[in-house]
């Protein structure tokens, strides 16, 4: 069988498919290297970084299926247009070969999910948090941020003369700010008081419902520095589109500072800045 | 290339019942009720599309000012439920299979006529009911197309029209499970002499699955809503925290439903696709028996995921869910390389449905594999909720309902009417409609992973999403041509018709065997079943499949007596348990 | 008849095992249950089938090799044209809208309802057209 499967492959074939793999590994060498992301965020947070590469394995492999499938079927219907009138080949299946893609897409599937178990355990640990302990809640139609530990220290978004006088634009409103440390493990204790919302950092690639009745708890460990926005992404009623909030990144030692302050002076925390919500990294 | 096979009768005057209006009305013929549904779902189809177009220009622009917050609300839940309750569903299962599945199978109608036009009458009213909430002072239904608890309390969204939502969904629920009865009842006794279960066409084997499927999903719906009924009227606390509820219950019960729904949604256009490829490949179906149980197990499958939905709530199993989400795609990767084994050495020829078909293939390819990607919990933390999952369910629904669906209709429309589509005029449609598809929804990936959240009816000038939704919503006017000339290329086969004949597409399936559009119990005539493809092997014998000594095109002979109206008692000789719907008076 | 009862039976089968499965792997009641009830509904219709094909003549559309005469014979009553389907679907919309809008609908639509399977009736057992 083997000798005869070489007797009818040309050697040309071989090295081209010797060639194509070497292509495609060079590719994705390449892809690496210079930062192509598919679109998606690398984040600022290691389960962040951990996912972004879950992603970055996915999407390469996607992409492959994705177009190699594709070929089949342009290569198909292109190759077998009608030309003349006969009437082709009945063929109505081929059992080895439908066996061979069935078995090969359980090992594909096997072994994705590998990978995510692996991913989502270092993402779903929450390890002994030596940053902030924060406790957040959503409602209809701001957050608040409380940090446990320090004296009750509370951010939370400005109301302004109750929800019909919202104006709809963004910057006469405030917006929160949650500040965490960087390098450290901050964890969240993420509630609601009302309907579910969705808890969205899109740096830290990671969204959680806020629920009513429910208690989330997860962590994150900042590695950069900045300001992110932030928003709700779990439809809740009518101002859905405003709960926006910021993530502000700082320092050990500026977190502490601002802790001290925040302690010492609680007014001048609510809705705290007017940052805009796009700045990115600093 | 066109064949028509001979009658062997000819077509007497049939005057059957009463004619215009009433007819409409009264009609027990699945022809006659099929068609009713499949322009009721395409006049919903319209009307959702619509809606999106007005999204889709409201997002145009950051902070624009075109729709209202709560008008945008109401806009992209009345689209979901429009697209996916009354339209794909409906159009599908009520529309071209209630024609189709009959025919195919040898029938003279289906098990169940007036539950039937039950059926089509609960669907038409509910429809009409969840669309009058627009009418209310409170306007329709803004909790999306989920209303998750507790949103959808009567505290959260009060008013009218969110409980006209929930009654339309019950109508037209109860309305889905007669049509998935009434199916699997059709297929299962109403079958030709000699069409086993082996030889059902493809499109009837997901049908009757279908039905399975919307047996298990429908009713958990419909409790769910009689809960949430009585959660926003009679205080019974079942999905509010405050009366020792819980909410997440609501998510359970509502994805348990979910999930098959959107299989319901897309089994039936898998299988018309099945059927369009090989005719227009001029092969029989590669793979057969894996077609078979590539559904069945994607039916299987599709029920115990339902949780994928609720990756980010938190309270759910992961690895369970996420691992039986995967396996979904090896049926669905069976199912793709049979297509390719289909198209493989045929000899291919592409009219519009073929197009359509092809169309489906590549479409449906990028939303499947995009789907394993939110399968993954991890992976789904970093997009839930946002366009990246509105441009993954597009591209499946669009690609299954619209490509697919189209793809039906521009195969059976002959059948259905008599008269034959303007081809040039449907491959129009189709590029516009091609081009538009990943003009819309392309970016919507890349909007996803920039971090927009759907459902949002404003954005921010610094977000940069601008110009992402700008091509996204310039898609969406080529999507609305697209749809329009298929309006005309209707409106012309109506002016100017151009008769079709029997067989216009040297098709394979019984549905053919008869005149189109077929008489009122559809057959006089059927050739001998000997294999899935028995007008194929009636027509040419030389290139049959059958590994029997029958020759195919044995003696014809008179086919089994149907008989209607009055007075008519079944006799079981033949069929040994068949009794007819009134058959024992 | 077998292949029909074999379909429903490999549902009881599969929502049999996922639902061991998924009990013990979660302790999650809602969903539990359900997958339970999706086993019977694989179960009951398909072991009555497949009773019932144990029991009974074999028939024309389950034999591969049946002549096209094997089916002859009547093969059901099917109703002619009926305005009843469209009554009763008008008193379901107006009983459904009085969950809406309060219950007077109701009492139309119950009123309409109960026409409509009385005409139904009458009609069957005059045997057919209005
Ligand atoms: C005609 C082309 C279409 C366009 C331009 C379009 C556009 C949109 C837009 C703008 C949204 C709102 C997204 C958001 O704000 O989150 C949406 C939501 C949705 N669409 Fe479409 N759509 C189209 C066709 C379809 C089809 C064919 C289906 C299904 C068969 C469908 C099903 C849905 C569903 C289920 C939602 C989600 C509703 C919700 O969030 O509750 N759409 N679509
Ligand atoms: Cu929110
Ligand atoms: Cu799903």
């Amino acid at each position: 069988m083997i000798s005869r499967l070489k007797d009818r492959v040309a050697p040309a074939v071989t090295r081209r498919r010797l060639l194509a793999g070497v292509g495609a590994l060079a590719l994705a060498g390449v892809l690496s290297g210079c930062n192509v992301t598919f679109g998606a965020t690398k984040g600022v947070t290691t389960q962040a970084h951990e996912e972004f590469r879950l992603w970055y394995g996915m999407a390469i492999a996607g992409i492959a299926v994705a177009v190699f499938v594709w070929l089949l079927i342009f290569w198909s219907i292109f190759r077998y247009r009608r030309r003349d009138d006969h009437i082709p080949k009945q063929t109505q299946e081929h059992v080895p070969l439908e066996i061979t893609y069935t078995v090969i897409p359980i090992l594909m599937v096997i072994v994705i999910f590998v990978f995510t178990v692996i991913v989502e355990n270092f993402v779903d640990s929450n390890p002994t948090p030596s940053g902030a302990v924060v406790n957040v809640t959503a409602y209809q139609w701001g957050w608040i941020f409380q940090y446990a530990h320090a004296n009750g220290v509370t951010v939370r978004t400005a109301e302004k003369a109750g929800p019909t006088l919202l104006p709809r634009s963004y910057f006469a409103k405030r917006y929160p700010t949650l500040t965490l440390p960087v390098g450290e493990t901050s964890r969240i204790y993420l509630r609601s008081a009302d309907v579910v919302h969705g808890f969205y950092v899109h740096s830290f690639n990671f969204d959680r419902y806020a629920q009513p009745g429910v208690t989330n708890v997860f962590s994150f460990t900042p590695t950069t520095t900045g300001w992110f926005p932030a928003q709700c992404t779990q439809y809740c009623g009518l101002y859905h589109s405003e709960m926006l909030f910021n993530v502000h990144i700082v320092t050990d030692a500026q977190y502490t500072t601002w802790l001290k302050n925040a302690e010492l002076h609680p007014q001048s925390l609510t809705g705290a800045t007017s940052q805009p919500t796009r700045p990115g990294p600093q | 290339m066109t064949i028509a096979v001979e009658r062997t009768l000819p077509i007497p005057a049939e005057e059957h019942g009463p004619t215009g209006l009433l007819k409409w009305i009264t009609s027990t013929d699945h022809k006659v009720i099929g068609k009713s549904y499949t322009i009721t779902a395409f006049v919903f189809f319209c009307l959702a599309g619509l809606m999106a177009m007005l999204m889709r220009t409201q997002l145009a622009s950051p902070d624009n000012n075109i729709v209202s917050l709560h008008l945008y609300n109401e806009l992209f839940t009345m689209h979901g439920s429009l697209m996916l309750y009354l339209f794909a569903g409906p159009f599908a299962f009520g529309g071209l299979a209630n024609y189709i599945v009959p025919l195919q199978i040898g029938a003279p109608d289906m098990a169940f006529p007036r539950l039937n036009a039950l059926s089509y009458w609960l669907y038409a009213f509910g429809g009409l009911i969840m669309i009058s909430g627009f009418l209310t002072t409170g306007g329709a239904a803004d909790f999306g197309w989920v209303s998750y608890a507790p949103l959808s309390s009567a505290t959260n969204t009060p008013g009218a029209g969110p409980d006209m939502w929930i009654v339309a969904l019950v109508l037209t629920g109860f309305s889905a499970i007669f049509t998935g009865v009434n199916i699997c009842a059709t297929v299962f006794y109403l079958r030709a002499p000699g069409l086993t279960m082996f030889r059902l066409p493809i499109f009837t084997w997901n049908m009757l699955v279908t039905g399975i499927l919307i047996l298990i999903a429908f009713p958990v719906l419909t409790a769910a809503l009689v809960m949430l009924w009585c959660d926003r009227h009679i205080g019974s606390h079942i999905f509010s925290v405050a009366g020792g509820g819980v909410p997440v219950l609501w998510q359970n019960l509502f994805w348990f439903f979910g999930h098959p729904e959107v299989y319901i949604l897309a089994l039936p256009y898998f299988g018309m696709v099945t059927d369009i490829l090989a005719v227009f490949s001029r092969k029989p179906v590669f793979g057969y028996r894996g077609m078979v149980f590539a559904t069945m197990s994607i039916a299987a499958l599709s029920t115990s995921v339902w949780a994928h939905h609720m990756f980010t709530t938190g309270t759910v199993l992961l690895p369970f869910f996420s691992l039986m989400s995967y396996l979904i795609a090896v049926p669905t990767g069976i199912k793709f390389f049979n297509w390719i084994g289909t198209l493989w050495r045929g000899s291919i020829v592409f009219e519009t449905p073929m197009l359509f078909a092809v169309g489906f293939l590549i479409v449906f390819l990028f939303g499947g594999v995009t789907g394993i990607i939110l399968a993954s919990p991890p992976l789904d933390f970093a997009t839930h909720d946002t366009y990246f999952v509105v441009a993954h369910f597009h591209e499946v629904l669009f690609g299954s309902a619209v490509f697919g669906g189209f793809a039906g209709l521009y195969y059976w429309y002959p059948k259905m009417t008599g008269r034959m589509l303007r081809n040039d005029l449907g491959k129009a449609s189709f590029w516009f409609m091609f081009v538009g598809f990943w003009l819309t929804f392309v970016p919507q990936y890349w909007l996803g992973l920039a971090g927009m959240p759907r459902r949002i009816a404003e954005y921010s000038p610094l977000s940069g999403w601008t110009l992402l939704n700008r091509i996204s919503t310039s898609g969406a006017y080529l999507l609305f041509i697209a749809v329009f000339l298929m309006l005309v290329n209707f409106l012309l086969s109506f002016l100017k018709p151009v008769p079709a004949g029997d067989n216009p597409w040297d098709a394979h399936t019984l549905e053919w065997a008869t005149s189109s559009p077929p008489p009122h119990h559809n057959f006089y005539w059927i050739p001998p079943v000997r294999s899935e493809r028995p007008l194929w092997d009636h027509n040419h014998p030389e290139h049959t499949t059958i590994h029997s000594h029958m020759p195919a095109n044995s003696v014809r002979a008179a086919t089994s007596t149907v008989h209607s109206g009055p007075g008519v008692h079944p006799d079981h000789g033949s069929r040994s348990d068949f009794r007819g719907e009134d058959g024992d008076e | 008849m077998k292949v029909e009862a074999y379909v429903l039976i490999f549902v009881g089968a599969f929502f049999a095992v996922v639902c061991g499965i998924y009990w013990f792997l979660s302790y999650e009641t809602s969903g539990t249950l359900m997958l339970l009830g999706t086993c019977f509904l694989g179960f009951v219709p398909g072991g009555y089938y497949y009773w019932w094909s144990r029991r009974m003549k074999p028939r024309p559309e389950d034999d591969p090799q049946a002549k096209r005469e094997d089916g002859e014979g009547v093969v059901g009553a099917f109703p002619g044209s009926s305005v009843w389907p469209f009554v009763l679907g008008v008193s379901a919309a107006s009983v459904g809208l009085s969950l809406v809008f309060g219950f007077w609908t109701a009492i139309v639509g119950f009123v309409v309802a109960a026409s409509a399977v009385m005409g139904v009736i009458r009609e069957s057992r005059r045997g057919g057209l209005i």
